[in-house]
């Protein structure tokens, strides 16, 4: 019942949002809108663990805005070696992912794929450690101290 | 600042042209697909910035609509060459 | 006065999110691989969307427009990773060795103690 809330919540913001008209005729479709979407959500069976609005804690903007700054500052590299005449040297390898749960490990694997430089090819469930291609050793390195998953388990220390 | 929003716009449009490129030379079917993603989320920027030059703020909707079906898109088609039928179920094991 | 600077600081982020793409778009052209590919594609998919959306939310201030501008921009930065990685899987199944190979020497071993 909580996850029907949040959804309905959600989906009447974006549609005010988008909309930008009001009046009641679209008051009343956006109303109809939002009732298909739920109904379809319930029938397909998509609702699950992460739309929990109890995941949503004062971490996650605080999350989101460390690692805005980490992607800047991949990106720098990442824009370096596009400009250097040095050929690259990708390398692929795994890295542990202690987090426990799902959606702990799947934040980080996504984290680590919006960071430019790497890319995670492999993730599966039940299995702890994550496979990674990365463009540079430095990017590698990064991975490799670890403080992207501290950052990640920290974030997961409220959330359960 | 129009100056400076034309300016944006031929960046994006250099950059549309090289995404382009790679994906016309290939060579595998995944440079192609990295080429059409990277042209498609260009064209949804490309489409943010001309909604600035024109004036016309309705068009910022056509972007949004952009990006959600550029990313459909790219994963239709890539599950349709992997599992040549997209009414096919998930991932099963490493295939 | 204080218009004016902001208009310079969107000026600036505009310009830094072309000058981005077309970086980003010669490292798709000059990188020898499909998964080095995928690494210039992603300076294109985050730090150019990020500068070019910061510039022009300056540029309309608070409005439905920004709104809508963040929401495009929410949803690049949620869906390119997953693009990316479904690139990169679907082409580690069809079998693409990546350029240098797998370092499960040296790198290998040293990640596991960590």
């Amino acid at each position: 019942m909580r996850y029907f809330i949040s959804l309905s919540l959600t989906l009447a913001i974006l549609w005010l949002g988008l909309s930008g008209v009001y009046k009641p005729l679209l008051f009343i479709l956006g109303g109809l809108s939002i009732a298909l979407v739920v109904w379809l959500t319930e029938r397909m069976e998509v609702l699950g663990a992460e739309h929990d609005p109890g995941l949503w804690s004062w971490r996650l903007p605080v999350y989101w805005a460390w690692l805005l700054w980490q992607v800047v500052l991949a990106n720098l590299m990442v824009a370096r070696a596009v400009l250097s005449r040095k050929p690259v040297t990708p390398s692929l390898f795994r890295v542990p992912a202690r987090q426990h749960t799902l959606v702990g490990r799947v934040t980080y694997g996504n984290s680590i794929t919006l960071t430019p430089g790497t890319v995670t090819t492999c993730l599966r469930n039940g299995d702890d450690e994550i496979e990674v291609h990365a463009l540079l050793p430095e990017a590698a390195d990064d991975l490799h101290s670890g403080a992207m998953a501290r950052k990640v388990d920290w974030l997961e220390g409220r959330q359960r | 600042m129009t100056f400076v929003l034309l300016v944006t716009i031929l960046a994006i449009f250099t950059t549309m042209g090289l995404a382009l490129w790679r994906a016309i030379q290939g060579p595998s079917f995944y440079d192609t697909i990295v080429g059409v993603n990277a042209f498609g989320t260009k064209t949804v920027l490309l489409i943010a910035l001309i909604t600035y030059f024109t004036g016309h703020a309705d068009l910022i909707d056509v972007a949004l609509v952009y990006a959600l079906i550029n990313f459909l898109a790219v994963v239709a088609v890539l599950k349709l060459v992997r599992q040549r039928d997209l009414a096919a179920g998930g991932e099963k094991g490493d295939g | 006065m204080a218009e004016s600077l902001v208009d310079i600081i969107s000026m600036l982020l505009l310009l830094g999110g072309g000058l981005f793409a077309v970086i980003g778009g010669i490292g798709l052209l000059r990188f020898p691989d499909v998964y080095t590919r995928l690494h210039a594609g992603s300076i294109t998919d985050t730090l150019a969307p990020l500068l070019i959306v910061s510039g022009l939310v300056l540029q309309s201030g608070f409005s439905l427009l920004t709104f809508k501008l963040l929401l495009i921009l929410l949803f690049l930065l949620f869906t390119t990773p997953t693009a990316s990685h479904a690139t990169a899987r679907a082409a580690m199944i069809a079998g693409i060795k990546p350029v240098g190979g797998e370092k499960t020497g040296d790198k290998g071993a040293s990640s596991s103690n960590t």
